[in-house]
């Protein structure tokens, strides 16, 4: 059996439902940052396996720039995700989401 | 075949990768595997006919963003909390599950369509339509549809500019160390 885009889909999806439980279940906050990147990962393989696979003997790069606009967005949102649990530590020491309650109604 | 082998081993390595990132309590770890499975996604794309894009992934994702990640992990060690998981744990494992399901069965339910060309939108041919040769490398193909002046993404290209010198501005401001604290 060949390779076809559904192969890279669930794989995608698979790493996705793996991304999306570490970034609802875990305590730590830079655990969830790391899983979110994971999710963001998954999003781009989907989009790179439909550029590929749409045209059957070409590429259409719609997917592929999508996917660099998507990685310039998580460096982005790493980057102040980061420096703002950093900040938080500071303050607080603990990384902890469930100790992070201060805008609780 | 070669490409079979590739995406099975590639597969199996990103999946057990990435589960242990959830699943190991030593976020370091964590953390190189994380990069590990960046690595692989790389190689991923090698397979899709990506080039550039797997070339961005390793200098972005696992270069930049991950260092970023051990970084803050070094910063931020809590060694006594570790990095357990939260009381949503078997709910969300439930939901993850279901929702995995449903996307196994809406792939394998759907009869994915193939064109023949698409208009108005780049495409890189696989062989030359002259000489019958494999096209190498995609770089020059994706010049042409970030900047395109019909159907391009210039605006948005200069909009992400932006956004990354806010972020940069952002992160400065966040962690610079104010005047009163100093004593």
């Amino acid at each position: 059996m060949s390779l076809g885009i559904e192969h890279y889909l669930i794989l995608s999806g698979i790493l996705f439902c793996i991304g999306m439980y570490g970034a609802l279940a875990k305590r730590n906050a830079v655990a969830i940052l790391m899983s979110i990147e994971i999710m963001l990962n998954a999003v781009n393989i989907d989009l790179v396996a439909f550029s590929r696979f749409l045209v059957p003997d070409a590429v259409v790069l719609t997917g592929h720039v999508f996917a660099i606009f998507v990685i310039t967005v998580a460096a982005a949102e790493a980057a102040v995700g980061l420096a703002i649990i950093i900040t938080v530590y500071g303050s607080r020491r603990s990384v902890d989401v469930e100790q992070m309650d201060v805008m609780r109604g | 075949m070669a490409e079979q082998v590739a995406f099975w081993v590639i597969a199996v390595i990103l999946v057990g990768s990435s589960l242990t990132v959830v699943l190991l309590r030593d976020l370091f770890r964590a953390g190189l595997l994380l990069i590990l499975c960046f690595f692989v996604v790389a190689a991923l794309y090698v397979t899709l006919l990506a080039d550039f894009l797997a070339v961005v992934q390793v200098l972005i994702y696992a270069g930049a963003i991950g260092v970023l990640l051990m970084f803050a992990v070094m910063l931020t060690r809590d060694l006594q909390h570790g990095n357990p998981f939260n009381r949503l744990n078997k709910g969300v494992l439930l939901l993850s599950l279901l929702l995995l399901a449903m996307i196994v069965g809406v792939v394998i339910g759907t009869d994915w369509p193939t064109y023949t060309e698409v208009p108005d939108i780049v495409e890189m041919p696989l062989q030359d339509p002259e000489t019958g040769e494999a096209v190498q490398g995609s770089t020059s193909y994706i010049a042409k549809a970030l900047f395109d002046p019909d159907n391009g993404w210039v605006l948005a290209f200069e909009i992400a500019s932006v956004l990354l010198l806010a972020a940069l501005v952002g992160a400065i401001v966040l962690l610079r160390r104010r005047e009163n604290d100093r004593q």
